[in-house]
This record gives structure tokens, C-alpha cells and sequence, in this order.
């Protein structure tokens, strides 16, 4: 905990303690630290815990005690536009699923996140380099959302989270409506990119088939162990 | 952004979002048309006669005899007596006398019996008399001057012979076939029932009720408005511009109990202002009525972006973790309540306008409403603002809730 200063650290939890309204059972992550670039593989079984660090994470549940800080920054203690803000940002989400607003073109559903995130640019080179690295046809572009299958919706929505070159990708069970064989192609583009733009990557997934592609392996479980702590 | 994301939203909700555009196209459209029918009828109403004091008749009601007489709407009970014309001419306080004479008619047009004194003394809209297109005033037994309206109508030109027929009605049985008139002018447009009249002498209408064998002979001497034949012994109604406006009540009063002729004067300003009152209350109720109807197609328009925040939840939840804050999410909801009325509105106002081109001509010649086509005006934006805001009102509701679900929304 004498490390809570480092600003090398993409992530850190200090003494977090969350509970959701009319529920008895409390979340409680007391120390946790993630370096720059890492990739971690978090699994846990269901209600372990695994969702509601990853919203704590992006800013989307606030804790009811403790601090959570993003890339050195009180990301938790901001004011509530500002950590929209700094999330757009700095911190790319990808869903189990519905992650594509269905009415939208591709296009234009990485341009809302590069609109949310103030920035200003075309977007439309990058996007079209994103989509080439994720071996995504280029014509896909300008066709409604609704109409790709479900692993190209998948890597359309890693392009759209780090359109913004966010320092931080956090990915929710991407891969489970995906056979093996495009689960593999989907991990192999997925961690290519991270490693190419130095994105530290956090994966959640029980499917402990896919721990071989990262550096390090937590469990959710292990993380609140030390709850008895605090 | 925003408005393309709203726009692209709605097209994804095609079916809900057109019924409810077309629910407040309609309403807006009821709105619009009450308002503007009642503005542009008090303005047609009280551009029909002005600088007239007193209008002379028999005795009925004053209402009555204001239609007949200004909107040539319905018909005389009873006519006065030639005498009490003459009479009125050299009353000393009476500067000027216009005799009128009602009951025929030429191609579902009325057909008006005067003098001269009409085209010298008649005034309408803010005191502007009557001009000449074309021709002058008629002379002789035959001659005739015609509305703007009416030449436009039935294509006539100057010089043109024309057939007047007895009764009111557009088909007559009874044609005067043998008494055709001569058009000496064309009356220059007024937007007034002047536009829909025949204007010929009181001799010619005298002329055009005798049998063949007299009119023969008033037809060998067409100039001579004085042959005995063609006297009138009776006409409709007199307008009166009096020397003094002080005078006014005098001889109203003096008229109404004169002991020679049964005859009612009535003020043409208070006989307006009953008609008038007596349409207030009718276009309260239907004011009310499109109000309402207004307001239940905006709770449509709520309802169904609340049923829409269901299916929108994971719509919401995307966009927070791509870093909308909720108060965008709530504008969003605006935007697209806005968005739909704004289109409701020019779609009513251009469907309104449309209606009121293409109705003109009918409202004119069936209710004397003479209604401008143009809802171009501070009215109209007013009215148009006023549905925006109460959009804007009835939509917080569903905004609100989706900028909770916008707070609580979760991976």
C-alpha cells in the first residue's frame, strides 16, 4: 500500500468496498495493483464478484468506500461528468454482447465513441487501419451494425474501444457466443492489437482455456480474500 | 451528432414513431386552421363595411338585417318603402343614402339593385371605396357592374350580355330571358361580398320583373330610367353616412319610431360586435376542443417513448460506457420529442395552407369568409411555439427516466 503514489500503475484499488441497494452481500477489494501494459486473465465464478469490479473499473458503480484510481487519477472521487469524460478517454469497454447500437452504421458507431471522448478528427482513417488489423473487410464500414454476425459485432466492438487509444481495455466475456474457432481468431487479433498499441488489457472469462495468452492470471475470488483485512 | 443519433433512432422505431407523428400532425392541424379561421374571419368580418352609420330596413332583427344587407347572407323578410328612401335622401342630417335592393340572382351570384351613390359613398376595409378595374358605373335601365370574383368566375368582359335570373338560387326555373344586361365595369377586388355581386340600377331590377309586353317598351328606350314602368315603389335596405356622427342615435331613434313606413335602423358597429360575441363562445369550444386533442396526442407521444425505454436499455447502457453522461441521455430523449414535433408542425402548417388555397373559393361563396391562404404570421409561430413547449413539458417524464436508467445502468 506505500505504492499508492506510484504513477506507473494502470490500476488501483485501495480499500474498496461496494454493496448494491437492498442487498445484504458487500464487494470488498482492498488492495489491488495493475502495471502498465499487463494483460490479466480475472476469472471467478458467476457472482464472484468479476461485473461489478469491472464496473468500479470504468466508473460506472462508485464505491461506497475506498478509491479507485485510473493511470494515477482519483478516478472514483471525480464528479460524475468528468469520469464520463475521463472514461471516453481513457478507458475502452467491450461487452458480452449488444455492444453495437443496431441502427447505426459501424462507422458511425466508432465515431460516437470518438465523439464522446472530444475528439474532433476523422475518425475514418483509423477506424479503417483498426478494422484491417482485426481482419475485418473494409466494405463493412458503411452497413448497419444489426446486420453483422455476432464475432464480427465482437471485433467492430474492440475497434470502437480503442478508437481513442485508450491506456486501459476492459473486456467482459467476449468470447462466449463464439465457437472455438473464431474464439481463437478473435483472442489472437484481440491481444496482437493490445500488444501493438500497450494497451493494459483486463479479461474477464471463466473459460480457463484462454489464460495461455496473458501474463497474468487473478482470481476474483483471491482479490477479495484479503476482504477479512479490511 | 446528437441530432442524427435521434434522427437514426427514430427510423429504427418507424411504425410507433409514425403513428405518433401522425396523431400530433392532426392535432396540430386542428389547432392551426381554429386559429387561423378565427383571425381571418374577424378580419374578413370587419373589413366588409366601414364609414357606415346607420343601415335602414324593415323591422326584423339586427343581426338579420346586417347579414342581408353587408353579407348578402339569407334574405329580406320584408321590404321599405320607396318613400321612405326619398325621405332618407332629404333628411337634413343625412349626408349620403345608398339604396339596396336584394332577391335575384345571376349564376348562383347575388344580384345587388342600387344607384349610383354605392360607387361615390360604399366603403370597406380601412375606408377605402370601391375602384373600377375596368368601365365605370352603370347608366340606363341595362347596365351592369360586376364583382371582381364574378368576371373571374364566369369569364365575362366588358360589353358582355348577360341573362339575370328571379329567386336566389344558382339553377333558376324562371329566367328573365328577355331582359339582358350590359356589363359597363368591372369592380377591382376587395376581398368583401362586393367581389360575389351583380350591381345593377333599381330601375333594372324593376325592369327584369315586368312581363314581355311592358318590358318591350322600357326596352325601345333603354336610357330612360324615369319611364314610369321602371319605377321602383320598394327596396331592401339604405345605408346612411350622416353629416354628424352626433346625430346618430337621434335618428336611429326617430327612424325606428317613424309613423309613415314600418322601418328598424341599426349601427352596423354594435350589430358586429353581437355577431361577434355570438361567435366568441363558439370559438372557445372549438379552442378547447383542439387543445385537447392536442395535449392527449402529446401524452401519446410520451407513452410511447416511455414503452421505448425498454427495448432502449442496452441502447443506454452502451452509450454510458462509451462516456455519455446521463444528462446526455436525457437530451437525447428531448431531441427526439422535439424532432418529432418540429416535422408535425411544418407538416401541419403545410397541409393547413394547402387546405385553405384549395378551400378559398368555397368558403367565400358559401359562408362570405373571405380567408387568406398565408399562416405565415406572429400567430402562427406563436401557436407553433406553444405546441414545441408543451412537447418539451409532457416529454420530461420519459426523459427523466431515462437519465435514472442512464445513472443505474450497469455492464
Amino acid at each position: 500500500m506505500s505504492q499508492s503514489n506510484n504513477q506507473s500503475f494502470a490500476v488501483e484499488l485501495d480499500q474498496v468496498v461496494h454493496r448494491y441497494p437492498n442487498q445484504q452481500t458487500q464487494f470488498c477489494f482492498s488492495a489491488w495493483q495493475v502495471s502498465q501494459g499487463a494483460r490479466i486473465f480475472l476469472h471467478g465464478p458467476s457472482g464472484s464478484g468479476k461485473t461489478t469490479l469491472l464496473n468500479l473499473l470504468s466508473g460506472v458503480l462508485v464505491p461506497e468506500s475506498g478509491a479507485v484510481s485510473i493511470l494515477g487519477q482519483p478516478f472514483s472521487s471525480l464528479p460524475a461528468r468528468k469520469r464520463d469524460k475521463f472514461r471516453a478517454q481513457h478507458v475502452g469497454v467491450v461487452f458480452q454482447q449488444f455492444n453495437l447500437i443496431p441502427h447505426l452504421s459501424v462507422i458511425k458507431n466508432i465515431e460516437l465513441a470518438a465523439y464522446f471522448a472530444g475528439n474532433k478528427q476523422s475518425v475514418r482513417t483509423s477506424a479503417e487501419q483498426l478494422l484491417t488489423q482485426l481482419k475485418l473487410p473494409m466494405a463493412l464500414l458503411d452497413t448497419a451494425a444489426s446486420s453483422l454476425s455476432v464475432g464480427q459485432q465482437q471485433r467492430v466492438a474492440i475497434a470502437r474501444a480503442l478508437i481513442n487509444k485508450p491506456e486501459i481495455l476492459l473486456v467482459d466475456e467476449p468470447t462466449s457466443a463464439l465457437d472455438a474457432d473464431a474464439r481463437d481468431a478473435f483472442m489472437q487479433v484481440l491481444i496482437a492489437l493490445c500488444e501493438s498499441m500497450n494497451t493494459t488489457l483486463i479479461f474477464v472469462s471463466h473459460d480457463q482455456a484462454l489464460r495461455a495468452y496473458f501474463s497474468d492470471c487473478v482470481s476474483v475470488k483471491a482479490l477479495q480474500q484479503e476482504e477479512q483485512i479490511c | 451528432m446528437l441530432i442524427s443519433f435521434a434522427v437514426s433512432s427514430l427510423k429504427s422505431r418507424k411504425k410507433s414513431v409514425i403513428l405518433t407523428l401522425m396523431s400530433l400532425f392532426i392535432s396540430v392541424s386542428v389547432l392551426l386552421s381554429v386559429e387561423h379561421i378565427r383571425l381571418q374571419a374577424e378580419a374578413s368580418f370587419n373589413r366588409t363595411i366601414s364609414n357606415v352609420d346607420l343601415i335602414v330596413g324593415a323591422p326584423s332583427g339586427q343581426l338579420n338585417l346586417l347579414l342581408y344587407s353587408v353579407f348578402r347572407m339569407g334574405s329580406a323578410t320584408n321590404n321599405i318603402d320607396y318613400k321612405s328612401l326619398t325621405m332618407l335622401q332629404q333628411h337634413p342630417d343625412v349626408e349620403w343614402a345608398v339604396p339596396i335592393s336584394l332577391g335575384d340572382s345571376h349564376h348562383g351570384f347575388r344580384v345587388l339593385g342600387t344607384s349610383q351613390a354605392y360607387f361615390d359613398h360604399y366603403q370597406y376595409g380601412n375606408k377605402q371605396h370601391i375602384s373600377f378595374a375596368s368601365g365605370k358605373p352603370f347608366k340606363g335601365v341595362f347596365g351592369t357592374v360586376i364583382g371582381a370574383d364574378v368576371a373571374k368566375a364566369l369569364h365575362y368582359k366588358l360589353g358582355d350580355k348577360i341573362v339575370i335570373a328571379h329567386g336566389i338560387g344558382a339553377v333558376s326555373f324562371h329566367k328573365h330571358q328577355q331582359s339582358p344586361f350590359t356589363i359597363t365595369g368591372i369592380l377591382a377586388p376587395t376581398g368583401t361580398p362586393i367581389d360575389k355581386s351583380v350591381h345593377v340600377s333599381l330601375a333594372g331590377i324593376e325592369a327584369m320583373h315586368l312581363p314581355p309586353a311592358k318590358l318591350s317598351k322600357v326596352l325601345a328606350a333603354p336610357d330612360n330610367t324615369d319611364n314610369p314602368l321602371v319605377k321602383p315603389d320598394s327596396v331592401t335596405a339604405v345605408m346612411l353616412g350622416l353629416k354628424s356622427k352626433f346625430a346618430t342615435f337621434t335618428l336611429q331613434r326617430e327612424l325606428n319610431n317613424y309613423q309613415d313606413d314600418r322601418l328598424m335602423a341599426i349601427l352596423p358597429g354594435v350589430a358586429m360586435a353581437e355577431l361577434w360575441q355570438m361567435m366568441d363562445s363558439v370559438e372557445n369550444i372549438l379552442r378547447i376542443i383542439s387543445v385537447l386533442v392536442l395535449v392527449s396526442s402529446l401524452f401519446g407521444l410520451s407513452t410511447m417513448l416511455l414503452a421505448s425505454m425498454q427495448q432502449r436499455e442496452k441502447e443506454i447502457a452502451v452509450l454510458r460506457i462509451l462516456g455519455a453522461g446521463a444528462h446526455v441521455i436525457f437530451m437525447m430523449i428531448v431531441t427526439e420529442a422535439i424532432l418529432i414535433a418540429i416535422s408535425a408542425s411544418i407538416g401541419a402548417l403545410a397541409f393547413v395552407s394547402l387546405t385553405f388555397t384549395l378551400a378559398k373559393g368555397w368558403l367565400a361563396s358559401h359562408y362570405g369568409l373571405f380567408i387568406s391562404a398565408n399562416l405565415l404570421s406572429w400567430h402562427t409561430t406563436f401557436v407553433i411555439g406553444g405546441v414545441l413547449l408543451a412537447t418539451l413539458i409532457t416529454t420530461l417524464l420519459p426523459a427523466f427516466d431515462a437519465y435514472r436508467n442512464a445513472l443505474h445502468s450497469k455492464l
